[in-house]
């Protein structure tokens, strides 16, 4: 998570409707959520096309928060039996499945922090999940005293996969979630900050591009009717992405962030952004264009 | 560099028509470094018409896009620039077609002060125009492209096809002495250089060009600069450079379209026909020493340029437009005006001729040193390189005092694409 979506979560909670079962929200904040979902600036595009595209997007996010319940599971589990290596080699693998999901996984404001918060987001004494564990294994090269953060992110994870059941999934919520995915990338796996640790950015990185790229999969019968150089010129850059990702793979695992190279780093922002460009616009299939 | 008896000239012109000095000098570039540095006389610059320069105040601060030539050349010097160098990053002409059709579009948009693209949006998408210029004036912008070597060959690739249209004269700069290049400050595939009398129009050109280009053109590097504005210097004077000293420099005349076509425009016979109208740039990016120059003495400073530092007058001279005496001896019996300084040097023969349109830059601290991170974003136009800025930096690079307080950083050379008409497309000859 960074700082941007901190900011952008409540506002992804007011688009996404419904979400009430499970959330400890008031009566007067589920009336003043009835009460925007009828404002016009709220609306949704009424295109009839685009149900089964949202339908087929829940069934994925949930597949891949499901799949993210098993790995974080094993992630645990190594953690609290005190096996170090196992704890670090599923580490990166099991955040990839959060990181796909993340435009769904981060409408809850109050669980994305608890599990995906980095050193310096929350106050000390709060900060737990993911990142606070990275920080036994690499820096402390420890497992020993993590338990309880093991056992807190197991319980948190789950609370999320209850939670994400109630999204209702929206076309702007996968038209703003394609680019912010990309944003993500841009603004905290780029640089080296998400896993400060680890250096497994890369994994974030490509898990955020994958989850990117379903979300215009879906979307691509839509945007080919009304702009189909649109789509060819995002596919091609999405091509462009993973050509570059390969470059830094070593059979199935990725370079870590510190064996890049300048140039490389600023390669890998710079195709983000000759595709986030194009993809920023396939808010044209909502038909008010 | 200096041409003595044209000087003397119009000078007397000057005196009998008084020509004000503010026009004189408003079409001088901003101080330059080198020869670059504090060149003398004003001389090419004294018979500019008034329409030329109240060109820009007649037409509301808005200086047209198309014309037979790029504006922004011999448009007289706005008091901000924002320059960037791009390398291209598509593989086919088609597209790198398309982006200049999108560029020559959306420029011609911005010179009128208006924005990018239709306004009526879908609020589902972002906003075609970034939207910081909005209701700001026109401001003078001139956004003018140039394209370098890489263009029509790269790693020994023909990537567009163009390789045959490449002219001898297009490549890069020789290495001078002293010569301290980075590649973060040098050489680019295309250039835009936005000038503005405001810096936030000028960006915002910038920027909305650079996004217009994402997916087919990466920055490879940029570098802003600015003059004393008009505002400020209200008594229109010579701008200063960094170091504190006056700075007129010589310059083909603008307003002279035989002139211009001899030093500046190249010509239907001088290489491949695409660039006819056209100009070559070069831009060196020049970092000045100023806190070794803040501890330099005065009399060091002033033997260092050949000027006196408040009136700007040449050593020896009571006035700015003085002519200088080269030999003049002091007490001593040594030439008054030093034989390494600057402005001697810079003087030469008087044979070579450019186009000056440089601004000073500031960028913060140097990280390594702690030292401001200074100097002059050096530009000047020319008909050919070879015959002009080449031998005149040889010159400057080799003998010039100013050397121990300036260090080239960046270079890079472009041809300037000739200017377009309405419903045509900068580039369109290349093709």
């Amino acid at each position: 998570m960074n700082n941007m979506n901190k900011w952008k979560a409540p506002l992804a909670i007011l688009l996404s409707t419904n979400l009430l079962f499970g959330c400890a929200q008031s009566e007067e904040n589920a009336s003043a959520e009835k009460e925007s979902k009828g404002q016009p600036a709220q609306a949704e595009p009424a295109d009839d096309k685009l149900d089964g595209v949202t339908a087929e997007y829940r069934k994925y996010a949930l597949a891949e928060i499901e799949a993210f319940v098993t790995s974080t599971e094993e992630f645990t589990n190594a953690v609290k039996s005190g096996d170090i290596e196992k704890a670090k080699a599923t580490y990166a693998p099991a955040r990839m499945h959060y990181e796909r999901a993340e435009p769904i996984a981060e409408v809850f404001g109050d669980l994305d922090p608890k599990i995906d918060a980095r050193e310096g987001d929350v106050p000390e004494k709060e900060w737990t999940g993911y990142h606070r564990i990275e920080q036994g294994l690499w820096v402390e090269n420890t497992t020993k005293g993590y338990e309880k953060y093991a056992e807190q992110l197991m319980k948190d994870v789950h609370l999320l996969r209850a939670k994400v059941e109630t999204v209702e999934v929206t076309p702007e919520l996968l038209i703003t979630g394609a680019v912010d995915l990309l944003n993500e990338v841009s603004t905290s796996k780029v640089t080296g900050e998400e896993d400060r640790y680890s250096h497994t950015d890369l994994y974030d990185f490509a898990a955020n591009v994958q989850g990117a790229e379903k979300i215009y999969e879906l979307l691509k019968p839509a945007l080919m009717e009304k702009d189909e150089a649109l789509s060819e010129d995002i596919r091609k850059r999405f091509d462009d992405v993973y050509s570059l990702l390969n470059q830094h793979k070593k059979g199935d695992a990725y370079k870590i962030y510190t064996e890049l190279t300048k140039p490389e780093v600023k390669q890998l922002s710079q195709s983000i952004d000759a595709l986030a460009e194009p993809l920023s616009q396939i808010g044209i299939v909502t038909g008010a264009s | 560099m200096e041409n003595k008896t044209q000087s003397n000239m119009e000078e007397s012109t000057l005196l009998s028509k008084k020509v004000s000095r503010r026009n004189i000098l408003k079409t001088a570039g901003a101080g330059s470094v080198g020869m670059l540095i504090g060149a003398t006389g004003i001389g090419g610059l004294l018979s500019l018409s008034d329409t030329k320069i109240t060109k820009g105040e007649t037409m509301k601060d808005k200086i047209p896009f198309y014309g037979k030539h790029q504006a922004g050349i011999a448009t007289e010097a706005q008091h901000h620039i924002y320059f960037a160098s791009l390398n291209l990053t598509v593989d086919n002409r088609k597209e790198l077609i398309q982006l200049f059709r999108d560029w020559t579009e959306a420029s011609a948009a911005m010179t009128e002060g208006k924005a990018v693209g239709d306004h009526a949006g879908n609020p589902f998408l972002p906003p075609k125009d970034t939207g910081e210029a909005a209701g700001l004036a026109a401001s003078n912008l001139t956004i003018t492209f140039g394209v370098g070597p890489g263009l029509f060959e790269k790693d020994g690739n023909d990537r567009f096809g163009l390789r045959n249209k490449k002219p001898k004269e297009l490549k890069e700069l020789p290495k001078f002495p002293l010569d301290s290049l980075e590649e973060k400050w040098s050489g680019g595939d295309i250039c835009i250089q936005a000038c503005a009398d405001d810096l936030q129009v000028a960006f915002h050109a910038v920027r909305n060009l650079v996004r217009i280009a994402r997916g087919k053109a990466v920055m490879h590097w940029t570098q802003s600069g600015f003059q004393r504005t008009k505002q400020a210097d209200t008594k229109k004077e010579t701008p200063r450079n960094l170091f504190g000293f006056k700075d007129g420099t010589v310059n083909p005349n603008t307003n002279n379209g035989k002139e211009m076509d001899q030093q500046v425009w190249v010509q239907s016979g001088d290489g491949p026909g695409w660039l006819a109208g056209g100009t070559y740039m070069v831009v060196r990016r020049i970092q000045m020493f100023i806190e070794v120059w803040d501890r330099t003495a005065l009399r060091e400073q002033e033997n260092t340029f050949g000027r006196h530092r408040d009136s700007g007058a040449p050593i020896g001279q009571k006035n700015e437009f003085d002519s200088p005496d080269y030999n003049k001896k002091d007490a001593n019996g040594q030439l008054a005006i030093p034989i390494d300084s600057h402005m001697r040097l810079a003087n030469g023969d008087g044979s070579q001729q450019i186009l000056r349109r440089a601004y000073s830059y500031a960028d913060g601290m140097d990280p390594e040193t702690g030292s401001f991170d200074a100097g002059l974003l050096f530009i000047c136009f020319q008909r050919n390189p070879e015959k002009q800025f080449i031998p005149m930096q040889h010159r400057l690079a080799k003998m010039d005092k100013l050397n121990e307080y300036t260090v080239h950083k960046g270079s890079a050379i472009f041809a300037c694409l000739p200017g377009t008409k309405k419903g045509g497309y900068i580039g369109e000859t290349l093709f």
